[in-house]
Order: C-alpha cells, then structure tokens, then sequence
C-alpha cells in the first residue's frame, strides 16, 4: 500500500521559487504561463491496516507545515 | 550563569556560540546532544545555534524541531526558561511551534552572507537590554531561509505587542515587515536569523553582538 503525498504553499503565501520557474520558463519563449508554484512529493510505503487518518496525522506533525502548506493525500 | 548549547547533527555555529557564552558569561556551557531527551538540571539559558541540521531536509529546522531533546527544551520555554535561537535555531524554534510563523527561501533566492544593518525594535527585552531602542548595530547573517513570514493578523500582533525585536535596516531577504527577531509572548524564547556570537570582539570585526550576551547575564544572573 503506497501514499502519495503533495505539499504545497498556501494561496497567498509568496513563492520565490515559482516565481524564479516562472521567469525561466518565459526566459526559454513559454509566454503562456501565467503561474507557477512549487510543492513537493512525498511517496510512502505503507503497512497494510494504515488509515489515511495516520497520513493526515503524518502530515500534520511532520510532512508540512501548517503556518505555509496544505497537503494532499492519495491512497494507492 | 549557567547556559545549554543544543547540538544537532548539522549544527555548525554551536562552537561559536559556545565561545561567546564562555567568554561573557565565565562559565563554559553544557553542550547537549539532540538525542538526549533531559537538560542539565538549573539552567538559566538555553540556546540553539546555526548550522544546517539534517541538511534542512524537507525545511530548515523541521527534523530538528522533532529530535528528542525538543521536549526538554519547549517544556523549559512553557517554564518560561530563557531561550535563544540563532539561525537555524530560529528556525527550529517556529517548527517547533515555539515562536510564530515560518522563515522561506530568500525572495532573492540566495545564499546572503554578510554583515547587515538591524535596528533594535524592542530593548525592553532580556535579550535587548543593553542595546537603546531605535538603534542602529551591525550583525553578520548567513542564510538562505531567513524569509520570515506569517499571516497579517500575526504579524499586526506581534507589532502591537512589541515582539518584532530587530528589523533588518536594510534588504536582506524579503522577510515580511523587515523582521530579523521575533520574542514568544512571554518574552523569553528569541529567535533572530542574524549571528550576534559572531560579533564580540573588536579585534575580530567587531562587538555589537557582545551585548545580547551582556544583557542576558545582567538579567540572570
């Protein structure tokens, strides 16, 4: 059993990351995009019987912080 | 008296910081390992130092604030034991949920490592005390995640309750409302991203970090 878990900033909370994709991706002649921002993946493998309550519990307490992240999770 | 440098595995400005509370304080500091989950007994200081603890591994100071000793440490800070986080330990200290906020990547995106300006905010603090409100010192930072952020309404608390302790008094990093130093709401736990251990001592650049230091003994002891 795996868990994909994506964590990304906040609406609102400022990217400088994206910002510096964003200003590449037009330096290389993209002009359609219009944003970008950047979050991260987090694969687990899990025991069988692991709720996706423990993988929210995961994420609360270590996977994001909740001051500037969300998370997403995918049970698979 | 009597001081706790935490190490953790990455720390690499506990030696510093090590040598400016000996020397100001006359007494050596207990040098505690993450691991261990007890402080030395009758501390009045803890501090957390800079560095790159697990590597900043998913965020600056995010594994560290989970390491054993952390409980110790913000059970100390509930205590209202004096705590001080310098870089890195500014950023354990909001993972750990010790101080408001979170430090980003640098709105530029680099590495800054130089002396800045600061203006001292707030000198009614233990760890501002020697310093006048509205002055002007000079403190190296060596960081990439001194992007200090948090929502409006945490930020116009901290400002109305004279908790933003030093300012940047000049571009640094983009952090909201120019914070470089923030207290608890009890006053006693610090974090700041610039490096005042790294400056006491004319003869090494300078001494305007010295007097946090001075401060801290002045007030315990």
């Amino acid at each position: 059993m795996k868990a994909r878990v994506t964590v990304t900033l906040k609406p609102g909370v400022l990217d400088p990351q994206g910002r510096a994709i964003h200003n590449a991706l037009g330096g290389l002649g993209f002009a359609g995009v219009t944003g970008v921002r950047q979050g991260k993946l987090i694969e687990l493998d899990l025991a069988d019987g692991t709720t996706e309550a423990d993988v929210a519990a995961m994420c609360q307490q270590l996977l994001a912080n909740p001051v500037i992240e969300t998370y997403r999770i995918e049970l698979a | 008296m009597k001081s706790a440098v935490i190490v953790f595995p990455g720390s690499n400005c506990d030696r510093d910081l090590a040598v400016a509370l000996r020397d100001i304080t006359g007494v050596a500091p207990v040098m505690v390992w993450h691991g261990d989950t007890d402080l030395p007994e009758g501390l009045d200081l803890i501090a957390l130092p800079g560095g790159f603890s697990y590597g900043d591994y998913l965020r600056s100071g995010a594994m560290s604030a989970r390491s054993p000793v952390m409980g110790a440490v913000v059970a100390a800070a509930n205590d209202g034991r004096a705590v001080l986080g310098v870089c890195n330990g500014f950023q354990v200290l909001t993972e750990a949920g010790l101080l408001p906020g979170a430090l980003m990547r640098n709105a530029g995106l680099d590495f800054v490592c130089r002396d800045v300006a600061l203006t001292v905010a707030n000198s009614a603090t233990v760890f501002s005390a020697r310093y006048d409100a509205g002055e002007t010192i000079r403190v190296p930072v060596a960081h990439h995640d001194g992007n200090y952020t948090a929502d409006e309404a945490t930020l116009d608390r901290l400002e109305g309750d004279g908790r933003v302790v030093f300012r940047y008094a000049e571009p640094v990093n983009g952090s909201a409302r120019d914070i470089a130093g923030i207290v608890n709401a009890g006053g006693n736990v610090l974090g700041l991203m610039p490096h005042p251990e790294r400056l006491i001592d004319d003869d090494l650049g300078g001494s305007d970090g010295r007097r946090m230091f001075e401060g801290l003994v002045a007030a315990l002891g």
